[in-house]
C-alpha cells in the first residue's frame, strides 16, 4: 500500500498504527488534525475536503519519502481523509516509527507541514449562521477584488 | 442604475498614414469593422458603426446601424460624443475598427470588470501604462464631464480619462490593443494573422472555489490559449473567477508546470487554488 492515502471512511487510527509496526524500531510517534467547531472566531458546524486526488497521492507520497530519507526513520504513513465531515473527526492523520524517537517526532511534524502547504486539497467550513467558505481562498480573492477596485487611480 | 452597455465601433478615421482606408482593410479575408462588429454583437445585443457623414453611404458601413458624427470635433471623441447624444443612458462600450488583435477574453475583461459608479472601465496600456480610451466602457457620467473637456478646446480622449475617475484594468492579452496605423505594420500583423491559429483541445478539470465558479467539475475546450497562463485568462472571462493567477498553482497531466509551459491537444489542465488539508 501507498505511503500517503485518501479515505472516504472514517480513519483507523489504530490498523494504521499496526503497520508500522517493526521490531527495528524502538519509537513510533503520530498526530491527528481533528475537526474542531471553530474557525477565526466563527463557530464551525461541519466540514467538506475535496482533492484532486491523482496528484494529491504523488505529492504525498513525495512527502513521506523526503521525510524517511532526511530524518532516517524506519516507516511513515499519512491517510487524509476526503468527503464530508463532522465536528470531532479525524481529518487526517500521520504515524512514523524509528529506531529513536527524536527522529521519529520530527519526521512527524515535517509530514503534516508539508502535506498543509503542497497537496492539492481544499477544506470547505460550514458556519452555524449558514454561511459556507473556502479556507484560504475566499479571502484572498476577496483582497485581489478590492485591490483592482482601488489599488490603481492614475491622475495627471 | 447601472444603464445597458451598447456596442461603438469607431470607423470614423481619415487613415492618414495607411493611405487606404483602415475600416475595409482585410484580415483572413474579414475587414477590420466586420471583425469589430463581430466580436461586440458576441457580447451585446446593439452594436453601431461611428462614422463621418460623408462615409455613411460606404458600403462595408453602410451594413450597420450608424451613428454620424455631428459639430465640429474632430478625431475619435466626435464618434463617442455622437453616440452618448443618441442614447445619454447607455454605458457605450467603444473600441477603435483599427485592432486586428482584439480578441474575446479582452472584452470579456473589460464588462465583467466595469464598474458602472466610475465614469469610464479601460485597459493599462501595455506599452506606456495609461489608460486605452479606444478599447473601453464610457458610463453616461463621462457625457457632462466631456462636454466641459471639449469646452477648454482638448479632444485628447487618452488626456480626458487620464483626469476623471476611470477603472484601470491590466489586460489578459498584453498585445490585444496594438493598433496598425501604417502599411508595414499591416503587413507584419497581416502575416502573423495569416499562420494557422494554433487551436487546442484541451481538458480542464476543476476543483472547490473554481468549480462552484465554473458551475462544472470538468470541460472539454478548444483553445488558442498557448500557456496555462493564457488559458487562466480565457476561463476567467469566462467564468468570472475571482482568485488571481499568482494566488494559483497549475498542473498539467497530473503534475505540476510552470504557468509558461507551451500546452499541447490532449492536455490535462487543473488550476489548484490555495490549498488547505490538514
Amino acid at each position: 500500500m501507498s505511503s500517503f492515502r485518501f479515505t472516504r471512511a472514517a480513519i483507523d487510527g489504530q490498523a494504521l498504527r499496526n503497520e508500522l509496526l517493526d521490531l527495528h524500531c524502538g519509537g513510533y510517534a503520530s498526530f491527528e488534525g481533528w475537526v474542531r467547531n471553530h474557525n477565526e472566531g466563527h463557530a464551525v458546524t461541519r466540514l467538506e475536503y475535496e482533492a484532486f486526488e491523482p496528484l494529491g497521492l504523488k505529492e504525498g507520497a513525495r512527502i513521506v519519502e523526503e521525510a524517511v530519507k532526511r530524518f532516517g526513520v524506519t516507516r511513515a504513513l499519512c491517510e487524509h481523509r476526503v468527503g464530508e465531515l463532522a465536528l470531532g473527526d479525524v481529518a487526517v492523520w500521520v504515524g512514523v516509527s524509528a529506531a529513536h524517537r527524536d527522529e521519529a517526532f520530527k519526521a512527524c511534524r515535517f509530514i503534516i507541514d508539508e502535506v498543509k502547504h503542497r497537496v492539492p486539497i481544499w477544506k470547505k467550513e460550514h458556519y452555524v449562521n449558514g454561511d459556507s467558505g473556502w479556507v484560504n481562498c475566499e479571502r484572498c480573492a476577496a483582497d485581489a477584488h478590492s485591490h483592482d477596485h482601488h489599488g490603481h487611480h492614475h491622475h495627471e | 442604475m447601472t444603464g445597458t452597455v451598447k456596442g461603438l465601433v469607431l470607423a470614423g478615421g481619415r487613415s492618414t498614414r495607411m493611405q487606404q482606408d483602415k475600416a475595409v482593410l482585410a484580415y483572413a479575408g474579414e475587414s477590420q469593422l466586420d471583425r469589430a462588429v463581430h466580436l461586440l454583437r458576441a457580447k451585446l445585443d446593439d452594436v453601431r458603426v461611428s462614422v463621418r457623414a460623408d462615409q455613411a453611404s460606404e458600403p462595408v458601413r453602410a451594413r450597420y446601424p450608424q451613428v454620424v458624427d455631428a459639430g465640429d470635433i474632430q478625431g475619435p471623441i466626435a464618434g463617442i460624443r455622437a453616440a452618448q447624444a443618441l442614447d445619454p443612458d447607455a454605458a457605450w462600450l467603444v473600441v477603435a475598427c483599427d485592432l486586428p488583435l482584439l480578441d474575446e477574453a479582452t472584452l470579456g475583461t473589460l464588462l465583467a470588470s466595469r464598474d458602472a459608479t466610475r465614469v469610464a472601465t479601460a485597459f493599462r496600456s501595455s506599452h506606456d501604462g495609461l489608460p486605452e480610451p479606444l478599447c473601453a466602457i464610457w458610463e453616461p457620467a463621462s457625457r457632462a464631464a466631456l462636454e466641459e473637456f471639449l469646452a477648454t478646446g482638448r479632444n485628447c480622449p487618452r488626456k480626458f480619462l487620464i483626469n476623471s475617475d476611470t477603472l484601470l484594468l491590466d489586460q489578459p492579452n498584453p498585445r490585444a490593443l496594438d493598433n496598425v496605423n501604417t502599411p508595414s505594420e499591416f503587413q507584419a500583423t497581416s502575416a502573423q494573422l495569416a499562420q494557422p491559429a494554433a487551436v487546442r483541445m484541451l481538458r480542464v478539470q476543476y476543483f472547490a472555489l473554481l468549480r462552484e465558479q465554473a458551475k462544472c467539475s470538468e470541460e472539454s475546450l478548444s483553445s488558442g490559449a498557448a500557456t496555462p497562463q493564457d488559458l487562466y485568462a480565457e476561463l476567467t472571462a469566462r467564468h468570472g473567477f475571482t482568485l488571481p493567477a499568482d494566488m494559483l498553482k497549475v498542473a498539467v497531466n497530473t503534475e505540476f508546470s510552470d504557468w509558461s509551459r507551451p500546452l499541447a491537444s490532449g492536455d490535462t489542465v487543473v488550476f489548484i487554488p490555495p490549498v488547505a488539508g490538514g
